[in-house]
């Protein structure tokens, strides 16, 4: 026959489903020791299964994704953003902390001196060289950025994959220990985020340490729900009952099956509390608990300090507030293209 | 419905006691003390001793734990350090300010944020929604301290359209019955000192509403995607209803569901932005005093807010579950 | 005359490819009279339904293209505005839809939901409307309409709900009703009930009907007419009792052949057409069904087959004409 190009779209592919008839029906007659191994095999084959269907489904994310503009755009604008971040320190013009030019800053006549060919963003109100410390500044946003996220991650996800497993997977117990731990979750979801960081940051005194913490810690019960949600979704799903089925131990079912096909939207959360976290950063600098050495430049404290100088100098305001706003601006495209790609409900 | 009313009010039990806990180590983790949060750093060690058996500190923690869940009940929260007044007496000053500045934000990001929502989605693909998504992603990634001072300075410093800072021209005499000067003013008559109260919201309710309208605007382009996709969509078209039928009827009654569910959690991140819209603006609400407060290290006034915080918290969540039985049948039966 | 004359319908899907789900399907339905569209999932049934109304996703969007003539009573549908349409979705042309359940508003009460219709349409009282709801939930026997107009769809059984939505056709008596696999999503004894049910309507108000279904056994006992469909387009079209008698296209007498017969005797194999659906020739190359068809022959790929013969009709080169089905095999 010739070329039988199929002319209708392809159905959405059926979740893999292990072939269960012949290995099960064999299995009566086995000693438990062969049997048990017999069934370590054929979990092992029904993981294949998942795991090829997930590397499908990031494939085909990572194929939308390249066709996305924003994705693009946002990528762009992260890449550029890290890179200056990671190298840009190296190769500034001055040292972001001296006041070498302080004689030129006259506050009391309003007077900040602009940009010139020797100051390309001209001087602070320190007289520091503005350019220096905005691209300094970078690196500490990003610090504050990734481990703030970082930590939320971590913590979040062990909570939220205990609940999930627990619950998913557990019988009776595991839904009280689910309970338990979304109880806590719950109270940490009541406090607005903002007095959840300053309750934190009074215990642990002002500092970028404290931010990181505080604003981590924020962000621990969004992952933890998040991850939580997206198992019981999997776990009620037709290949968890067929392991299930299959005799396959909870604990193995919960950590190679179900963690692994959940950690979607976690990726997309992570990538968008990036940039809240960011943001929150500079709002805690702004309430006066952030970083309180001014010698180390952080747009959030650059940006404090300029707005009190608005009038006199509006570039001090731009300069960190634009550098804010777009890096957020990338990591938040970045994730919402991320989440279509990510969502088969939004395919074609 | 008051059974589901009452379940719900029973199952919140357990989360404010919860919070309570963490509330109580929370102070006595403080550095130096409940003492130090009482007295400040001034006490000399010997009126920090007196207090300390006078609050009970050297009895076990949990009779600790049971006075101060009695003076919690009973709406004591203590003595602010910087003001020297009861700090509940100081919350009923302030409360009414920042509930006309985020009822009137929230009013905003719900009567744009809905139908320019539904437009997005209706219109999906077109420059309506590229424009709306865009606007709105944008909108969540600027700092909302810096949007404040921007507005501030174009609308009010610059262009002289409302005033920058206060709730009220001081050179208004007004008369005060609730404290809500905007309805203040209505009630005595003294209609000038409500529209001046209202000019004096308008940009720090506009700055507030930013965000609350970018999340509005997302969730109810998504909820109404979803919803438009329905089979019972598709039978009210094919009964030919009338497009506001079908919308009001059938759309969006049922994509109201996860909106509600989101206005519900904005209230905290509400509360945030207040604490620092007020700032800006020298806005006289608890936001600005909270925030005056973490700079002086007013405890007794921060926990205060916390505990205060979680009861509007719970109250708007009880909001949202009683809507949610309101809108959905299900729910009821459950 | 021709209550709807359907001529050369064609829909197309524009994604990444372009896909025509549609192709040149044509048929007609008389005043009165109830014809069958038959297929496999993915056949285009639903597709040609939905676009006669004007509700296909995105339809008269650069996505989809819809093309030939929908005559309604001398009104093309497919070129109708949307008011238009819409005066006559509910009114003239009426729908009922496979799933019962999702297809009710889940928070609005069935008296609503059915009253709506009459309050659009007839331009009733709400009061009024509610009143001839309750004697439509009586018609199409659902017990106690007046407690059930102010349930939800949540509280009603999934043959009740059926019903809801049947008496939501039938409220306004419109001249053509178009049910898609009514009772697809239904137990077998509902079903029965179901058919029986909108047989009965379509007799007492004289309206014509378009039964979409994958099930010949719902074909056999309720249409005039009867239209296979395959790939997109109308394999074979014939009167019901030659189209049983006489099944000439090889994938019509497969489907009739898939079927368990009482009389075959015990033990007497099933014979399933090969393949599945997927396995189809774009209809430019040749026969859709060849791959899949026991008969193909060479000329089968030569390009593809008209469609032949009045007023029993077929689109093959070596039809199974006559045969006995027995023998097919």
């Amino acid at each position: 026959m010739t070329d039988l190009t199929p002319m209708l779209p392809a159905p959405e592919p059926r979740p893999a489903e292990p072939d269960s008839q012949t290995p099960t029906a064999s299995l009566a007659g086995l000693t438990p020791k062969a049997r048990r191994q017999r069934l370590d095999r054929l979990a092992e084959l029904a993981a294949v299964h998942a795991e090829e269907k997930g590397r499908s489904l990031w494939a085909e994310a990572f194929r939308r994704l390249r066709r996305n503009p924003a994705a693009v755009a946002g990528t762009v604008v992260l890449l550029l953003f890290v890179l200056v971040a990671l190298i840009g320190p190296l190769f500034v013009p001055y040292d972001p902390t001296s006041t070498a030019w302080a004689d030129q800053v006259k506050e009391g006549q309003n007077i900040i001196p602009g940009p010139s060919a020797q100051h390309w963003f001209g001087l602070d109100h320190n007289g520091r060289d503005e350019f220096s410390r905005v691209i300094v500044g970078a690196r500490q946003t990003l610090l504050v950025g990734v481990v703030a996220t970082a930590l939320g991650l971590i913590v979040g996800c062990l909570l939220g994959g205990l609940a999930g497993s627990a619950y998913g997977l557990g019988g009776r117990a595991g839904r009280r220990i689910d309970n338990v731990v979304m109880r806590v979750i719950d109270m940490l979801l009541a406090m607005p985020s903002l007095l959840l960081a300053v309750s934190i940051a009074a215990l642990l005194g002002p500092s970028l340490t404290t931010v990181m913490i505080a604003i981590g810690v924020i962000s621990v019960p969004v992952f933890a729900r998040l991850l939580r949600g997206s198992m019981l979704a999997q776990a009620n799903s037709e290949y968890v009952t067929a392991a299930t089925a299959l005799g396959v131990r909870r604990w193995r079912i919960a950590l190679v099956h179900v963690l692994p096909n959940s950690l979607g939207p976690v990726l997309v959360q992570a990538t968008l509390t990036l940039a809240t976290a960011i943001i929150e950063a500079a709002a805690l600098s702004f309430l006066g608990l952030g970083n309180p050495d001014p010698a180390v430049p952080e747009w959030g404290v650059m940006l404090t300090d300029a707005l009190t100088r608005l009038e006199v100098a509006p570039r001090l305001t731009i300069y960190p507030a634009v550098g804010i706003i777009i890096t957020a601006f990338g990591f938040t495209l970045l994730g919402e293209a991320l989440r279509e790609a990510l969502d088969p409900k939004l395919r074609r | 419905m008051l059974r589901y009313i009452v379940r719900r009010l029973l199952q919140l039990i357990p989360t404010l006691l919860g919070l309570s806990v963490i509330l109580f180590i929370w102070l006595h983790r403080l550095p130096g003390g409940p003492e130090t949060a009482i007295l400040g750093e001034r006490g000399t060690d010997e009126t920090r001793a007196k207090l300390r058996h006078d609050l009970g500190l050297d009895e076990p923690l949990w009779i600790q734990y049971f006075r101060f869940m009695r003076r919690m009940i009973t709406g004591n929260l203590g003595t602010s350090i910087s003001t020297h007044r009861p700090v509940v007496t100081e919350f009923a000053e302030r409360f009414p300010g920042t509930v006309e500045l985020t009822v009137s934000a929230l009013i905003i990001a719900i009567g744009l944020g809905i139908p320019l929502g539904y437009l997005a989605a209706r219109r999906r693909g077109s420059i309506v929604d590229h424009g709306s998504v865009a606007g709105s992603l944008l909108g969540i990634c600027v700092p909302i301290f810096v949007l404040a001072y921007l507005v501030k300075e174009v609308f009010a410093v610059k262009l002289g359209w409302f005033p920058a800072a206060g709730r009220q021209d001081v050179t208004i005499d007004a008369t005060r019955v609730t404290n809500f000067y905007v309805l203040d003013g209505m009630l005595t008559g003294e209609w000038d000192a409500a529209a001046d109260a209202l000019k004096h919201l308008v940009l720090p309710a506009f700055t507030l509403a930013t965000i609350p309208l970018a999340i509005i605007i997302r969730m109810t382009r998504a909820s109404v995607l979803e919803v438009l996709g329905e089979d019972y969509v598709r039978t009210a078209e094919a009964k030919g209803l009338t497009e506001r039928v079908v919308r009001r009827r059938h759309v969006l009654r049922n994509a109201l569901l996860p909106i509600v569910t989101t206005i519900g959690l904005l209230t905290g991140g509400l509360l945030s932005g207040a604490v620092l819209t007020e700032t800006v603006y020298s806005f006289t609400g608890i936001g600005q005093f909270i925030a005056e407060s973490i700079d002086r290290r007013d405890y007794p006034v921060l926990m205060g807010f916390i505990m205060f915080v979680a009861v509007i918290y719970v109250t708007v969540n009880l909001l949202v579950d009683i809507s949610y039985g309101l809108i959905d049948p299900r729910v009821r039966v459950r | 005359m021709a209550l709807l004359e359907v001529e050369d319908l064609g829909v197309t899907f524009r994604g990444d490819r372009e896909v025509r789900a549609v192709d040149g399907v044509s048929f007609t339905v008389d005043a009165g009279e109830v014809t069958g569209l038959v297929g496999e999932s993915g056949c285009g049934k639903s597709v040609t339904s939905l676009a006669l109304i004007g509700l296909l996703p995105k339809q008269n969007t650069r996505r989809v293209r819809v093309d030939g003539r929908a005559l309604f009573d001398g009104l093309d549908l497919l070129r109708a505005d949307t008011r238009t349409l819409r005066d006559i979705r509910g009114r003239e042309i009426a729908m009922i839809f496979q799933d019962p359940l999702s297809s009710l508003n889940p928070v609005v009460p069935i008296g609503v939901q059915v009253a709506e219709v009459l309050v659009r349409h007839r331009g009733v009282s709400k009061a009024e409307a509610q009143r001839r709801a309750a004697q439509l939930l009586d018609r199409v026997g659902i017990p106690d309409p007046n407690r059930r107009l102010k349930e939800y769809p949540h509280q009603l059984s999934g043959g009740m709900r059926q019903r809801a939505l049947i008496a939501m056709a039938v409220a306004c008596r419109p001249r053509l009703l178009i049910a898609d696999e009514p009772t697809t999503a239904l137990d077998v004894t509902i079903q029965a009930q179901i058919l029986e049910l909108l047989k009965e309507l379509v007799r007492e108000d004289g309206t014509a009907m378009i039964m979409i279904t994958h099930d010949l056994g719902v074909v056999a006992g309720l249409c005039d007419r009867v239209n296979v469909l395959y790939a997109g387009r109308v394999v074979e079209s014939a009167a019901r009792r030659p189209l049983f008698a006489e099944p000439v296209h090889p994938y019509t007498i497969g489907l009739l052949n898939s079927i368990p017969r009482l009389d075959a005797g015990q033990g007497a194999r099933l014979t399933p057409i090969r393949g599945s659906v997927r396995d189809v020739l774009p209809w430019s190359q040749g026969c859709a069904f060849a791959p899949r068809c026991d008969r193909a022959v060479e000329e089968c790929l030569a390009g593809p087959p008209e469609i032949t013969g009045d007023p029993h009709s077929f689109r093959c080169v070596n039809p199974g004409v006559g045969v006995d089905l027995e023998e097919v095999r």
